[in-house]
């Protein structure tokens, strides 16, 4: 199936950090057809630099970045469900982000544009699920940044969510994560071509956005994923150089994954984007996890990987006991898997399984009409 | 070993009879989440699992259960008083490091609590330990020394005296010997006991 992107205005967004954003665009794809009472719609919620492709292929052949989860008999099952993703605010790739145009000055927004937070993401979906008229979410899911938006939704809309799907994720960022997340952002603002923000009409600052996604690829990686790829294997070579190019396997493929991902990112979205997740705790408004989950009436399938270090499961676990504590509806899986934190993405031979499980049942309770395919 | 292997699907019939319908229900070491669908389809029940192996938590998740996956003792702690009206131990308290704490968290978190246990008393394991005079290897109890996943050993009388001593009020009493039901000396001839009770 192609894919095809489409865009929603909305003409006024309030952020939390006071600001009010203007004609914001919002960039979608969906895919599955809506039932007749609009209630079989899956919010599938991308990952720091995903994008509204989730599924399918677009017009230059890519698929999308869990279109092994979502197609007809898949995870998300397009026979049953209707799927959709928007790229989210401050993104770079058709919503409304800091390379944007300010309406206002008719410049790009830079770092003008407000800081935002997890939570504003999550309130532009939210104005894109009312014009689509859907009045009750039949689930929303996503892994890494993706599963911070699906809580965020259950948190911000207790009684519009049938089931969350939190994938990979955590409640609240850790010191370990800002940290990561701050090195990236150092590396790019110390590039000389950052020029404070104001490079759209200069060169990017590509080393320093590069350098960014290759600390964010080892995060995204295990040890033993790593040693099974590259192990110390020399690049097109015998023998060590004794300089500094490349020797390894590994720093080749760590350069050409920083490369190539300056073709496709924005400097300022990298920087915006990363402090809404290091912002990101559901307790910044709340005594306890416990107390902000309190009156959420989703039923929640929280999936963690043994691998992955960057959300390791005892972070899962910390929502799985909140919502526990308060009796919720919720199912916890720590799956095997050896890719590290990219496990949600390529490791979904379990995940499948679990998933479609899960959401054929919450359908059921839920008397939810998912049309052909539906089982008894 | 769950009570269904003993008896095929015996045990769901004896389970269903003890619990009501639309009832909550918590099974601790729920396997594949097989007594809780069958509970969830003809009871009714509001269920939830907790399983420890990963292979057996998907297979639960897969057919629609809520289950989730860690350790009984250190998962039953997080649930508030009374979120369940029925506890289910079904062949797992012999396997517990701590069967009193769990016993008592399982009556903290439920009104009621089932417990089904092999009966160690039966009269073949006295046998087998009496002319072998080696650890007793039984069908009930089949594992080597080494290997087996029992730590404590209970027989029905065991269980009897442990219930009055915590002042907690059994309900009803079940004993099995195979498929049949057995009414008398069921310390001698029960090979699973099913124990109904709450505090009193």
């Amino acid at each position: 199936m192609i894919a095809e992107v489409q865009t929603v205005h909305v003409a006024e967004l309030p952020l939390d950090c006071g600001a009010t954003l203007r004609d914001v665009t919002v960039a979608w794809e969906g895919y599955g057809t809506l039932n007749a009472e609009r209630t079989n719609a899956i919010l599938v919620l991308h990952a720091f630099t995903g994008d509204a492709h989730a599924a399918g292929i677009d017009h230059e052949g890519k698929p999308g970045w869990w279109a092994n989860m979502i197609g007809p008999g898949k995870a998300f099952d397009t026979d049953r469900y209707f799927v959709f993703c928007a790229n989210v605010l401050g993104g770079c790739r058709g919503t409304t982000g800091p390379s944007s145009i300010n309406p206002e000055t008719g410049q790009r927004y830079a770092l003008s544009f407000p800081v935002i937070t997890i939570r504003d993401m999550v309130r532009l979906q939210k104005a894109l699920v009312d014009h689509l008229g859907i009045p009750k979410l039949l689930a929303v899911a996503g892994g890494s940044m993706g599963g911070m938006q699906a809580l965020e939704w259950a948190v911000s809309y207790p009684d519009l969510v049938e089931a969350c799907l939190p994938i990979a994720t955590t409640a609240r960022h850790s010191a370990q994560q800002i940290a990561f997340n701050e090195t990236g952002r150092q590396a790019i603002v110390a590039d000389p071509d950052f020029n404070n923000g104001d490079f759209y009409d200069g060169n990017p600052p590509a080393r320093g956005l590069a350098v960014a996604r290759m600390v964010g690829h080892i995060t995204y990686m295990s040890d033993e994923s790593m040693r099974e790829k590259f192990g110390r294997r020399l690049r097109n070579r015998e023998a060590f150089s004794y300089g500094f190019d490349i020797d390894f396997e590994v720093e080749s493929y760590l350069r050409y994954r920083g490369s190539q991902f300056v073709g496709r990112f924005d400097a300022n979205s990298y920087l915006y984007i990363t402090k809404a997740m290091d912002y990101f705790d559901l307790t910044n408004d709340a005594p306890s996890l416990a107390a902000a989950l309190e009156h959420t009436q989703s039923r929640f399938l929280v999936i963690s990987f043994t691998s992955d270090w960057l959300y390791p499961s005892y972070q899962s676990e910390e929502i799985v006991r909140a919502l526990r504590s308060r009796n919720h509806d919720v199912t916890y899986c720590e799956l095997s898997s050896s890719y590290g934190h990219d496990a949600f993405l390529v490791d979904v031979g379990e995940q499948t399984r679990i998933v479609s499980g899960f959401l054929a049942r919450v359908a059921r309770e839920a008397g939810i009409d998912c049309g052909k395919g539906a089982p008894a | 070993m769950r009570v269904k292997e003993v008896l095929g699907r015996g045990d769901y019939a004896l389970i269903g009879e003890l619990i009501p319908q639309g009832a909550r229900v918590l099974d601790l070491g729920c396997g594949d989440g097989a007594l809780l669908a069958w509970l969830k389809e003809n009871k009714q029940v509001t269920g939830r699992g907790v399983e420890r192996q990963r292979s057996l938590v998907q297979d639960a998740v897969a057919r629609g259960v809520t289950v989730y996956q860690g350790d009984i003792e250190a998962g039953l702690t997080d649930y508030p008083d009374k979120a369940f009206d029925y506890v289910v131990l079904s062949q797992t308290l012999q396997e517990t490091r701590n069967p009193q704490l769990v016993l008592d968290q399982m009556l903290r978190v439920g009104q009621h609590a089932i417990v089904a246990f092999p009966n160690f008393g039966h009269w073949r394991v006295r046998f087998a330990h009496l002319t072998s005079g080696r650890a007793p290897r039984t069908p009930l109890f089949p594992y080597n020394w080494y290997e087996s996943p029992n730590i404590h050993f209970l027989t029905v009388q065991d269980f009897e005296e442990f219930v009055q001593q915590q002042h907690w009020k059994i309900e009803r009493r079940m004993f099995l010997a195979g498929d049949r039901r057995i009414q008398n000396l069921p310390n001698l001839l029960a090979e699973i006991a099913v124990y109904l009770f709450r505090r009193g």
